[in-house]
């Protein structure tokens, strides 16, 4: 009917667009109605493993394997080079969001370590900063936004960059207009020092994730569960916290590791409430069709867990 | 599996002689000695070094576990099941967990090359029973890794029930996987889980080939 009318008003570029969100959406259905019990973080579950698990054949069959010669073949105090100087252009960008965050001690000190490096440290090549007591600091315009209090949103696991959330994926754009690489010219030089910064930061991760694949029981969630909390810790720069220190000695205490990670957020306690009601995503995907059901989701449902979902 | 019982006599021996040192130290200065210890005699050891997985299992035991509570580890990373699971699976649970925990440590103590760890000072009241130790490890390459315990007293002295790596807590971690375990087959099938992945990791070297 005049629905075709208005589909045909869209551009290829539009239509390709709404077939992707489709295509994701059924994928988090499907998630949803597979694994009766999933994270109320992760409704995208179904999808999410699906391109974890296309990332992990990549990495098997070519990241991984590069990596390990780039660490096997070249000189150690190359890889420092490589790393540092790649590390010294994100200290710029680092700065800018220490900045935006208002954290203007951490801010400053960023400028300075990106000032000395650039310098007495040969374009980044030494990090003679750290060494003179200049921590580095790790800031990205997602970090940001979730100082200010933007939530993380459902985890995202996106294809060929590993695992994020909505909000720090709406970021990424962000990101790359700070990274002063993004600049380089000619292009292919630009490519080819893209592609040497993946391999490095792979190859530094080498051990991590030869560890990661002794300690998971699965993957997947290890990953996710690990990640989102430390997107979380690193928002609060390794503390536990600002918002909730006070609440520091009393939460360990309670039956709730949870707690000092992020109380302020309603997903979390709710993480313990989802297993109690493994109908709840199914109901919730019904429930559009008549309002009285969700009105009866809302009821019996706590809050928190109610609140996650959405 | 004739490994894992040694490994937990092992344990209970140790547990047995090592909690009645423990008294009186403060956890920072605690946790601070054990670390050292344990980085200076796997940096010392060759046997260590070069992937012998037993000696690294021998250090992790006789240093470490005496330290650590696993019986509240495991607990908080089972969550609300806990209360349901029989005394015996409570057992189980804890000894399969503890080795997996001993397997995954070892991997890390045998990467021990360069690294340096350096303590915060510790934000605590002296009357508080539950605190949190922090440090860093300061890597040959890349940026320093946050490592945080937490720490509790018992009559036996401070012990450790759980650690963060880089922001994530280790038994927050676990805690989703153990519950998408039971939810699929219970707490047994969660034992059952463990204790083939620790027979997998018991079969093969703790070096991988890629480690140089």
């Amino acid at each position: 009917m005049s629905q075709s009318s208005v589909t045909s008003r869209f551009t290829p570029a539009a239509r390709w667009r709404r077939a992707g969100l489709a295509l994701a959406m059924a994928a988090a259905l499907s998630g949803c109605a597979t694994t009766g019990q999933s994270n109320p973080r992760d409704p995208l579950e179904g999808f999410n493993r699906a391109v974890f698990k296309f990332n992990d054949t990549l990495d098997q069959v070519a990241l991984k394997p590069v990596a390990t010669a780039y660490r096997n073949v070249l000189p150690s105090f190359v890889q420092t080079g490589i790393s540092n100087f790649f590390g010294n252009l994100s200290d710029v960008w680092s700065a800018a969001n220490n900045l935006l965050q208002g954290k203007g001690e951490a801010g400053m000190s960023d400028v300075t370590r990106v000032g000395l490096n650039s310098t007495f440290g040969l374009l980044g090549l030494l990090d003679i900063a750290s060494e003179a007591g200049l921590q580095k600091h790790n800031e990205d315009f997602g970090q940001t936004l979730g100082y200010w209090g933007v939530k993380p949103g459902p985890y995202l696991m996106l294809p060929l960059l590993g695992p994020s959330t909505v909000r720090d994926t709406a970021a990424l754009p962000v990101d790359s207009v700070g990274d002063p690489w993004h600049y380089k010219r000619p292009v292919d030089v630009r490519n080819i020092g893209s592609g040497v910064r993946l391999i490095d930061r792979r190859a530094s991760l080498l051990d991590a994730s030869n560890l990661l694949e002794d300690a998971a029981l699965d993957r997947y969630e290890f990953v996710r569960d690990g990640y989102l909390q430390q997107r979380e810790s690193r928002i609060n720069d390794g503390e536990s916290g600002p918002r909730n220190r006070k609440a520091k000695p009393a939460a360990p205490a309670a039956d709730a590791p949870a707690g000092p990670v992020a109380p302020s957020e309603p997903p979390k306690p709710s993480a313990e409430a989802a297993p109690d009601a493994p109908v709840a995503p199914a109901a919730q995907i019904v429930a559009p069709v008549s309002s009285d059901s969700v009105v009866q989701e809302l009821t019996e449902e706590t809050p928190a867990a109610h609140h996650a979902s959405l | 599996m004739k490994l894992i019982k040694q490994l937990i006599a092992l344990a209970t021996l140790s547990f047995a002689v090592g909690g009645a040192m423990a008294q009186t130290e403060a956890p920072d200065v605690l946790v601070k000695r054990i670390s050292q210890d344990v980085i200076d005699t796997a940096k010392a050891d060759k046997e260590i070094q070069a992937g012998n997985q037993k000696r690294v299992m021998d250090l992790v035991e006789s240093k470490i576990l005496p330290h650590v509570d696993f019986e509240r580890m495991t607990s908080l990373a089972t969550g609300r099941f806990w209360r349901d699971a029989t005394p015996e699976q409570k057992k189980q649970l804890q000894d399969e967990f503890r080795t997996l925990l001993v397997f995954t440590y070892s991997g890390a103590l045998s990467q021990i090359k360069n690294e340096t760890v350096e303590f915060k000072p510790l934000r605590a009241d002296p009357a508080d029973t539950e605190v949190e130790v922090r440090s860093q490890v300061n890597m040959s390459r890349g940026e320093p890794v946050p490592l945080n315990y937490r720490v509790e007293k018992t009559p036996q002295g401070w012990k450790i029930y759980d650690i963060n790596v880089l922001g994530a807590w280790l038994v927050e971690t676990y805690k989703g996987s153990f519950a998408t375990e039971i939810g699929k087959s219970g707490i047994d099938g969660l034992i059952k889980t463990l204790s083939a992945k620790n027979k997998t990791l018991a079969n093969r070297p703790l070096k991988s080939p890629v480690n140089k």
